[in-house]
């Protein structure tokens, strides 16, 4: 009975969560905006409606379904694939959203724009290997 | 037990519900990012449903539908991103 009200009250945080995602995705003026209301808000709602899932399959577990430790090992599994990738997926997205040249609702400077980019990783080893012969010629 | 799996059914419609939010937004962005953005939400919700699919009708291998959907969705994110960047791969 108190496992029944808990996965209630998961599943109404986690659809109220998702829904809020996509009114934000709407009604934001912004790449950025928009990114924080549609990646955020749907990892903390996915963490609540898998949740619920998970507590369903403890609870077929202790009624003596086996296959409930199956759903929650599972379940738990998908969490875990949605934690490791989704905050990823979103600063890639962000950061190619900057490089690309959109700019923030209502923005006038870029501070980030005189900052050098390190283009590709030979640049680099070259300069670190001239910098060494200098201080070993001096 | 069947009355109690209803709920479930419930919170696939309001999923859907955010997946056309999403997609309205995917079809009048005004630039690509945000596009990509709404596609990267649709995927999100889409591999909580399948979870959610899996437990109203108590078949696990929904779920692992689910798992594989999420790496794949990872990989196109960061392949739209990379070309979106416009750097060498």
């Amino acid at each position: 009975m108190i496992f029944d009200i808990i996965i209630y009250i998961f599943l109404g945080i986690g659809v109220f969560f998702n829904i809020l995602a996509g009114v934000g995705l709407l009604r934001f003026p912004d790449v950025y905006t928009r990114l924080h209301a549609g990646t955020k808000c749907t990892t903390f709602g996915s963490i609540f409606l898998i949740g619920s899932v998970i507590l369903l399959g403890l609870k077929m577990w202790w009624d003596g379904n086996i296959n409930g430790s199956v759903l929650s090992i599972h379940s738990i599994f998908a969490l875990i694939a949605i934690l490791l990738t989704n905050p990823v997926g979103a600063h890639a997205i962000a950061r190619a959203a900057h490089r690309s040249g959109v700019m923030p609702a209502r923005a006038v400077v870029d501070d980030l724009k005189n900052k050098p980019v390190k283009k590709s990783t030979k640049k680099k080893t070259t300069t670190k290997i001239s910098k060494n012969e200098e201080v070993g010629g001096q | 037990m069947i009355e109690f799996f209803n709920i479930y059914f419930i919170v696939l419609i309001a999923l859907l519900l955010c997946i056309i939010m999403s997609i309205i937004r995917v079809i009048f962005g005004p630039t690509i990012p945000d596009r990509v953005v709404g596609i990267d939400t649709i995927n999100t919700i889409v591999i909580v449903g399948m979870v959610i699919f899996g437990a109203a009708y108590e078949e696990v291998i929904y779920i692992d539908v689910a798992i594989v959907y999420a790496l794949l969705s990872f990989v196109s994110t960061l392949f739209i991103a990379k070309y979106l960047e416009g750097g060498e791969f």
